[in-house]
């Protein structure tokens, strides 16, 4: 797929949760092969929004979503579209890593093996790939049968992104995915995720502007469950159309 | 500033009071078991079936009642895990939508929970009646297996909501199915599944109620589920009710092997908890 190409596509997107109106008329293109960053104030529907893009809004109660999630040209919300195959399209990473109860490589090898990858030789070149990929290899590659809870929590959440990575996902959304990591261990999450942007369209929920400056090609700005503006990067924080925009980004100096 | 001084000094001396008396009735109970039982605390005791006579003071042991105990503890806990970890994992993975069914189901196990143990025997025997089955080995296990499954299921419940849901949401983004991200909150309750198994040995072992219809008693250890098996319980029961003084003795000593066992069971679970807990984050 072309850069730029529209690779999420949201049409006319409501999502009312217990009986609040989370999101309202989402209309949005987001595009293949770029960092696009959702910024906004706690509560605007943020996550939410990203969360209706893998449909794990699924597992909660009384949550009504209406409207067409596009991802490749298909609907998302389609009752016949198999949730399982939408899920492996998308790798979360969410705001604290939450590694699996079992060793490093099992971590990493547990999607490719749901999926249906059983040999250990496959296994295990998919397992050295991903921890290449995110920087982890030379740290682990001596204790990959050692406990995942081991790990720091910088070095955990790498560990999760590879172990999406290894479902060989197009799109990867993150949570707030640094909120929770030493200075050190964030920057080395946004290097990866600029270098991932190559072969990934990447979605990040983030409430640090500089962070948003400093990965994302676009930005969306989110306020009370609504799209307020949707522009390149620099023009979002430097130079906002709306008036909302101006008093959220007007802590940002450049 | 006095009358506050002594108001504080009056409620500590309560509350030391009643935590000496609570510390207190543990060590009196031990002790008194231990003083009594430990004079008849024989060897015997814990390798030999009855003897001839055994209960009118001769020899053997209660070797016959320590299986049997072990064999209706085993049995019922393994039947009520089978049964109660796929009810905690539906309530609480696939009623997503129905929390208020859920938890009326939580408010019906916790009710199943208060039941007294001899209407769990009752009802055990009840079934066995309608199935033609006499007292036994099996008919023990299944009215066991009744009274302990409210307390896997709660146990286990409780277990399950420690895991953080986002651990669950990591599952389902790679692509697993909800019964694949069941096995993941599975393997991260180990430990929980350790404890609710020894919480419900631990019950199992020391009830009388559930086996006095159903169970029976025997001297002999019981090589088949249809023959009749004896219970520590039951076999400190009959002991104690001798007007023979050494048979008492050996209800003593008996008391004494069942308090061990059920020590030993929580110490087990105390130290396997904290192992296993180590490895987590």
């Amino acid at each position: 797929m072309t850069k730029d190409k529209a690779h999420i596509s949201v049409q006319d997107l409501n999502v009312h949760i217990g009986g609040n109106h989370i999101l309202k008329d989402i209309n949005i293109d987001i595009p293949n092969k770029s960092v696009t960053s959702i910024i906004g104030p706690s509560g605007c529907g943020k996550t939410t929004l990203l969360k209706t893009f893998n449909r794990l809004h699924d597992t909660a109660a009384d949550v009504k979503v209406t409207g067409k999630v596009l991802v490749d040209g298909e609907d998302i919300y389609d009752p016949n579209t198999e949730i399982t195959h939408i899920r492996k399209k998308m790798g979360l990473l969410s705001q604290r890593p939450y590694p699996l109860p079992m060793s490093i490589y099992d971590n990493v090898a547990y999607g490719p093996r749901i999926h249906g990858i059983r040999k250990k030789q496959d296994l295990d070149i998919i397992v050295e790939k991903q921890l290449k990929a995110t920087a982890l290899w030379n740290e682990v590659k001596d204790r990959l049968n050692s406990s995942a809870t081991r790990l720091s929590i910088g070095q955990q959440q790498r560990l999760c992104l590879a172990r999406g990575l290894a479902v060989g996902p197009e799109i990867i959304l993150g949570d707030e995915s640094t909120s929770a990591l030493d200075p050190v261990s964030t920057s080395i999450i946004e290097d990866l995720f600029v270098k991932l942007k190559q072969d990934y369209s990447i979605v990040l929920v983030t409430h640090i502007l500089r962070q948003a400056a400093r990965v994302s090609d676009y930005i969306i700005f989110v306020y009370n469950g609504r799209i307020v503006e949707y522009g390149k990067t620099e023009q979002v924080l430097r130079d906002p159309h709306e008036e909302l925009t101006k008093e959220y980004v007007k802590g940002y100096i450049v | 500033m006095r009358r506050r001084n002594l108001e504080e000094l009056f409620f500590k001396f309560l509350m030391v009071l009643a935590t000496l008396i609570v510390g207190g009735s543990f060590f009196l109970i031990v002790g008194t078991i231990f003083y009594k039982g430990a004079p008849y605390m024989t060897f015997d005791m814990l390798t030999k079936i009855p003897g001839g006579g055994f209960y009118i003071g001769k020899e053997g042991g209660i070797l016959n009642a320590i299986i049997g105990s072990m064999y209706v503890a085993g049995g019922a806990t393994i039947l009520g895990l089978i049964i109660s970890i796929p009810v905690a994992i539906y309530i609480n993975m696939y009623m997503d939508g129905q929390k208020f069914l859920a938890n009326t189901l939580r408010m019906v196990f916790d009710v199943l929970f208060g039941i007294p143990s001899i209407v769990y025997g009752a009802f055990g025997f009840l079934i066995m009646v309608y199935f033609g089955l006499r007292a036994s080995l099996l008919g023990g296990i299944i009215a066991v297996t009744l009274l302990v499954i409210p307390i896997l299921v709660r146990t286990l419940d409780e277990v399950i909501r420690t895991v953080p849901l986002e651990l669950r949401d990591a599952a389902l983004s790679l692509g697993s199915t909800r019964w694949e991200t069941a096995k993941v909150v599975l393997r991260a309750i180990r430990p929980g599944i350790i404890t609710a198994i020894l919480i419900s040995f631990g019950r199992a072992i020391g009830d009388v109620a559930a086996v006095l219809f159903t169970a029976g008693f025997s001297d002999n250890i019981p090589t088949s589920l249809h023959e009749p098996a004896a219970t520590l319980p039951l076999a400190i029961f009959f002991q104690l009710g001798s007007p023979i003084e050494e048979v008492q003795g050996r209800g003593y000593a008996s008391a004494l092997i069942l308090t061990i066992v059920v020590l030993i069971i929580t110490i087990l679970s105390e130290l396997l908890v904290k192992k296993f807990y180590k490895h987590k984050s």
